[in-house]
Formats: structure tokens, sequence, C-alpha cells
């Protein structure tokens, strides 16, 4: 390998770097560079991609339907490829050399690897971009077989899939040369901890998916006769759903991020945050059960002990984590003195700041919205009234743009002043841009799930069936629910475009921070900050009356719900 | 704070907090639940999805088709042209998916029990029978078999909901449910 020419010697002499005037941080200046590039990048397929979104969405709007049929399908690949993996991962790589070079102090290994990584991410997802847009490969982004997409598409899947690659082993040989050089003492922080756990299911992930797009691959372009769609589909989804773990665990990783940057907070317990991120690696291996839930030739017991085993311990870390990140909070509110009632701790919490609305925001999306319904939908019978309808992107647009994506947009804005060095432009909009975000997406979220209780399929163009030879009316509640949708999409991208700006300008446009910028307005609040980098330790077990409160609130919701559910399913025709 | 090293070195044997391993308790107790909920349904539940299935090919799955259609043609759904079969409670029946229709039209008695078979001929296709909302997944080379009861009489759809193509949004099929004669 490669290793960075500049640093013949263990030990910081090599590498060039500096001191981060507001953390005390050595950032490696080529782990600087390359969290910049790929952070870049991954917005600029946010934009794309979100906007493909808005433009789906409109089309799914009965009274606007804007798009032609062929053009529905088409952006509808393209948007789930720019945003669900181009963004997502560009954004992730950021978050590994983050996680490992920035935090634990030290170089990032091998960065001409590194470079390679990202050249090959960019040709990947360019190239599969094209041959979407050429219109030989409106497939969706899961290319379900037999149908068949143009080559370039799943080649381009498969560059993109050996540079991210590359990426997760520079970022382990970064672990590598850190704990050698001895650049931090005792155990990787909690942060790096998760991003190793998302980092191990990255392996495992790209793995999966070698496996089924490289004979997918050799069979469009003819040297394979036949590719079994069940196999294709219990593979894929070995990929497929193993990359959301990733995004999880990237994002409690960034909960847990923010929490102790901004109020200073650290986990109530080492042990038991540590061992809900573990419990992703292990419980995940045949997580992709819960996507074959329908389907022809898969038994009964495996699919129960699939989802139950594998999904409920997983799903047991997320409930672990939803608890103790904001018990963390309080805990370093109330030790920071808004001691008062149940919940002056979350009242006086910096709602004002961005990085912290948008944390709080995601927690409570994934959580109510998204993981809620995503166990509902992963339990055995009750998917059969689910299965393929709106439901299922109305579930994942609270998870992975909710979750996942409000939570990459919160940690920006500390990226953008700690490692840019440039102030954020336009406060206001900033300021504002998690909870337009938020509400436009939960909206898209709750619609579309309202609409796929009315049945309505997902991945459809005329829910009026205008041109078919036979015909169906879905109620009229159906309808208003996909106007609604509409509407709430224009929010979502609309707080989409906010970030855009507000990242785009402060990066190329903005002031560089200066001392006396950063003495005037830190980006890390005093509290306590000074004090807890030096005096660690697990959280002295205090009353968090509040968090019982939140998390009370939510187990109601979630028995409630499931339970319904139920009923529903009891309603229809008896099937065996 | 999570982003520097524990200061404790030995953290894995700090005490744990009380509310924390409560909700661990909590959770992994209700997570149980929903595991015994899921295959106590097996056995006090009426839907439970069957796991019979076979491999066929869309030719002798095709066969099969015509031959109950031969057998069991009572007319032809509207204009159309696409045949309505009313078979006899309790055999096999199938419905065939291919681009971009459901076929044939199935008359079904309400209260009797069927052998719904479901295959494709050549994509992947989604059985979506609404207003119902029962949604499974049709594969080419597989043949599924459920056995359905109808509760209830009345015009019921059946919507494509796998993305098969361009015609797509056009596939939709129907099962007449009627009061028995
Ligand atoms: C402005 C923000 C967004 C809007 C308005 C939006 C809207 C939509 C709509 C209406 C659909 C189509 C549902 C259907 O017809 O089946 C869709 C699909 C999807 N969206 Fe989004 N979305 C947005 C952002 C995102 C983001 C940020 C992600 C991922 C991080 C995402 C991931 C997906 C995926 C994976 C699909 C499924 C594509 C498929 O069925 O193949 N969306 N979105
Ligand atoms: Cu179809
Ligand atoms: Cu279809």
């Amino acid at each position: 390998m490669a290793v960075d020419t500049q640093a013949p010697s263990r030990g910081f002499s090599g590498a060039s770097y500096r001191t981060c005037p507001e953390t005390g941080l050595k950032v490696c200046s080529q782990a600087e560079a390359l969290i910049k590039v790929n952070a870049v990048v991954a917005v600029v397929f946010l934009a794309v991609g979100g906007f493909f979104g808005l433009l789906v969405a409109l089309t799914r709007w009965p009274a606007v339907h804007l798009l032609p049929a062929d053009w529905f399908y088409l952006l509808l690949t393209a948007h789930g490829a720019d945003v669900l993996l181009f963004w997502i991962i560009f954004f992730e790589v950021a978050v590994l050399y983050f996680a490992s070079a920035i935090i634990l102090n030290c170089r990032l290994a091998a960065p001409k690897w590194a470079w390679l990584a990202f050249v090959l991410m960019v040709v990947g997802a360019v190239v599969a971009n094209v041959a979407v847009l050429q219109g030989e490969s409106s497939v969706m982004f899961t290319s379900y077989v037999p149908m068949q997409a143009a080559p370039h598409f799943y080649l381009g899947l498969i560059v993109f899939a050996v540079g991210a690659l590359i990426a997760v082993f520079v970022f382990f040989g970064t672990l590598v040369i850190a704990k050698e050089e001895g650049s931090y003492e005792g155990s990787v922080p909690l942060v790096t901890f998760g991003a190793i756990t998302a980092a191990i299911i990255a392996v495992f992930t790209i793995a999966s998916g070698a496996i089924i797009l490289i004979p997918t691959f050799l069979w469009s372009v003819g040297y394979i006769s036949h590719i079994d769609p069940l196999m294709y589909k219990v593979i894929w989804w070995g990929m497929g759903h193993s990359s959301q773990q990733i995004n999880v665990s990237a994002q409690v990783a960034i909960w847990y991020a923010v929490a102790a940057m901004l109020l200073g907070a650290k986990p109530l317990s080492e042990k038991v945050s540590r061992m809900a991120f573990l419990m992703y690696i292990l419980f995940l291996q045949l997580a992709s059960a819960h996507h074959l839930l329908v389907e022809p030739g898969v038994s009964s017991e495996w699919k129960i002990f699939n989802t139950s085993y594998a999904l409920y311990l997983a799903v047991l870390g997320s409930m672990i984590h939803g608890m103790s990140i904001p018990g963390a909070m309080e805990a370093a509110q109330r030790r920071a003195g808004f001691n008062n009632g149940m919940f002056e701790w979350l009242r006086k919490a910096p709602w004002g700041n961005p990085a912290f609305s948008g944390v709080a925001l995601s927690i409570v999306i994934f959580g109510f919205l998204g993981g809620i319904t995503g166990v509902i939908m992963g339990t055995e019978q009750l998917n059969l009234i689910m299965h393929n309808t709106l439901y299922v992107p109305g579930h994942f647009h609270a998870t992975v743009v909710g979750g996942t994506t409000l939570a990459f947009m919160a940690i920006t804005y500390l990226v953008v002043p700690l490692i840019f060095r440039k102030e954020i432009m336009f406060k206001k909009i900033a300021q504002w841009q998690p909870y337009v975000f938020g509400a436009g997406i939960s909206g898209v979220s709750l619609f579309m799930m309202g609409a796929g209780t009315l049945g309505v399929s997902r991945r459809h163009w005329d829910i009026g069936f205008s041109d078919a030879a036979m015909s169906f009316d879905y109620p009229a509640t159906a309808f208003l629910m996909m106007g609604l949708n509409g509407i709430s999409a224009i929010l979502a991208s609309l707080g989409g475009l906010m970030f855009v700006l507000v990242v785009v300008c402060s990066v190329f446009f903005g002031k560089a921070r200066t001392p006396e910028s950063i003495a005037a307005s830190p980006t890390l609040p005093s509290t306590g900050t000074a004090e807890t980098v030096t005096t660690y330790g697990s959280e002295k077990h205090p009353k968090l009356p509040g968090t019982v409160v939140l998390v009370t609130v939510f187990f109601v919701a979630f028995v409630l719900y499931y339970y319904v559910n139920w009923k529903y399913l009891s309603e229809v025709w008896p099937l065996s | 704070m999570a982003i520097s090293p524990p200061e404790n070195k030995l953290w894995w044997k700090e005490p744990l907090s009380g509310v924390e391993i409560t909700w661990v308790g909590i959770a992994f107790l209700w997570g149980l639940v929903m595991f015994g909920t899921m295959v106590s349904w097996h056995f006090v539940g009426k839907q439970n999805l069957s796991n019979e299935t076979y491999r066929t090919t869309p030719d002798a799955f095709g066969e099969k088709v015509e031959a109950m259609v031969e057998r069991f043609q009572v007319r032809e759904e509207g204009d159309t042209g696409v045949p309505v079969v009313h078979p006899t409670p309790g055999s096999d029946v199938y419905m065939l998916g291919r681009l971009w229709e459901w076929w044939p039209v199935l008359e079904l008695e309400k209260g009797q029990n069927y052998r719904l078979h479901l295959s494709s001929t050549d994509w992947q296709h989604g059985f979506s029978l609404q207003p119902q909302n029962i949604n499974i997944q049709v594969h080419p080379g597989y043949d599924m078999v459920l056995t359905i009861t109808p509760d209830k009489a009345g015009e019921y759809a059946v919507v494509c909901n796998e993305f098969c193509g361009i015609g797509h949004h056009t596939m939709v099929g129907k099962i007449h449910v009627v009061d028995k004669k």
C-alpha cells in the first residue's frame, strides 16, 4: 500500500497538520481535504436527487400529474440511486474519515488510496446516472431481475462499490495507525466505535452487493443465461438492508457526537451504548428476510426466525440509543443548571442552533415515524397488508430522510466552521432549515403511509388507471393523501434547498473564521466542553424524569399502533 | 464526551444506570411479546401466508391456466375480451401475471375455499387485491398456492404493485365474489 510518503517515521512529525483553534485537535490536512471533497459531492447528489424526488412527488399528486410515464419511472430510478446510494455513501465516507483521523488525532492512512476511492466513486455514480438518464435502465434502484438494465448501469454501481470498499479500508488503516502511534489513550471514543460498527457492516454489505451485481452485469452482457429472481432478492437485500444498518450506525454516532459537542453530554453508560452498537453487527445477517415476507418459496419458520431474532435484537439496539441519547442530554442539561421541573432541560436546549435542532428532530422522526412502522412492516403476517404499497416509501422517508439525512445535515452545520473553517452564511435561514425540512419530510412520510394503508401502490404513475382496460377507484381520501403528500414534498424540497444554499454559499463564498470571530461565536459552546474533555466518565446515574416520560410516550404509541395493525389484518379475507 | 476516549479505562466495570437498564429490560420483553404474537397468529389468526410453492415454467403454468379457462369460462369481462371463469368451489384456480394484465378474471363464491395459484410468465408482478389490501409478490418460475376464503361479496380489483415496465400502471385485473348460487 502506498503509505503517506510525507510521513517516513512514526509520530506526527511527517504528515502536515494544523491545530484546530476550537477543539485543540490536530487536523491532518489530507483527511481534511478528503472530508471536504466527499461532503461536497454528497451535497451535489442530494441536490440533484432531491430535485428528482420533488418531480416524482408532483407527478404522484393526481391534480398535478407532472411528468409523462416514461420520465416518471426514469426519474424515480434516478432519485432512489442518487439519494439513497450516492448522497448517503459519499457523506458516510466523510464521516468515517472524520471519526478516524480527526477524532483520533492522527494522520489518514494511505491518502492516495483514499483519493483513488473518491475518483472511483465519482466515476461509478456518474456512469450509473448516465445509464439511467439515457432511458434504457428505468428498472428502479433495486433492479429486480428478470427486468434488465443497460450493462453500464450495473457496471457503474460496481465501480462505485469498489471505491466505497477502498474508503472503508482506509478508515480501518487509520485506526491501526492511531493505535500504533498512540494518538489516543485507552479505548476509542464512542463516536468512533459507532463508525467502526458502520464500517464493519459496510464490508458485509459491499460483499453482498458484489456477489449479486457482478453476475447480474455478466447476465446483462450475455455471459450468464439466467438469474433466479428469488435468489437475486435474497442477496440483493443482503446489501440493501445492511446498508440501512450502516446508515443507522452512522446517524446514531452523529447523535452522540452532536450531543457531546453542543451540550457536553456523556453517555449514561459506555457499556450499554457500545453493546447497543454491537447489536447492529451481530443481528443483521439475514434481516433481509423482512423484504421477503410475501414472496413464494420462503418458509414461515425462516421468516419468523430472521425477523424476530435478527430484527428485534437490532431494534433493541436502536431503542437503547433512543433512550440513552435523550437521557445523556437531560443529564448534561441538568448538570448545567436547567434543573427545574420535568422539562426545563429540554425547553432550554439550543433550539436555535440547527445542529442541535436537526439532531433532535432526527431522533424523533426516526423513532416515532420510522422505527415503529418499520417493526410493524417487518412482522411476518402484517407485511401482507403493506407490501409494495406507498406505506413502504412512507416508512423509509422517515428513517433515511427524516432520520439519516437530517442528522447528516445537522452535523454539516458543525463541519462547515470546524473543517472548512468558514462562517455559516444566512444564519436565519440555517436556523429554520431543520424545521422546514423536518416538517416537510414528516408530511411526505405520513401521507404516503396513509395512502398505503388505503392500498395505493408504490412506483405507480397513475392511480386513476385512465389507460387501463379494467379499472379501480381508490377512495377519495387516497387522492387527498396524494395531494397532501405533494404539498409536503414542496415544503421538504424548500428545506433541502435552504440547506444546499446555506452550505454551498458558506463553503465557497463564506468569510473565513478568524480568531476574533471564533472568540465571538464559538462553534462549540463552552458548556463544560473544556472540563468534559478532560474529566470523562459515565454519568453519575442522575434522575431523568423527562426522559422517562418521553420513552413512555414512545412505548405506548408503539404498542397501540402495533395492535391496531393486527386488527386491520384480522379484517381481510382469511387465507392460509 | 462521546468524541474523546473514555477517561475511565475500565469503563466496562462501571455500574449501570437504573433507568437505562430498566428500559433495556422493557424493550427486550416487548421483543419477546412481538415474537410471541407472530407465532401465535399461526394458531389463532386466520390470515397466514401459505408456504406452499412449486417450481414451474411459463409454459407449464400457462397450460394449467388455459385448461381452467376452457373448462370454467362463463362469459367475458365487459368488452375487454378477457374470459371470466367460475370454477368449482374448493378447486385449484389460477391467476397469471404478464405484461400487462392479470389473466383471467375469476368469479368466486362467497364463503368457499379456493386454492389460488399465482405465477408470472415474464417479469415480477405484484398481486395487490383492492380494496382488501392483500399484497403478494409474484415471480416467474414459482407457483405459489394460497388457500383463500373470500368472505364478502363484491367486485375486487387486482392492481399490479411491483414495477413491471412502462405499462405497469395499466395492469389491473378483477375478481368477482358472488353469493352462492
Ligand atoms: C425533497 C425530498 C424528497 C421528496 C419530496 C421525496 C419524495 C419521494 C417520492 C414521492 C417517492 C416515490 C414513491 C413511489 O412512487 O413509489 C420517493 C421514492 C424514494 N425516495 Fe424520496 N424523496 C425525497 C428525498 C429522499 C431522500 C433524501 C432519500 C434518501 C436518503 C430518498 C429515498 C427514496 C427512495 C429510496 C425511494 C424509492 C425509489 C424506488 O421505489 O425505487 N428520498 N421519494
Ligand atoms: Cu405487473
Ligand atoms: Cu407492475
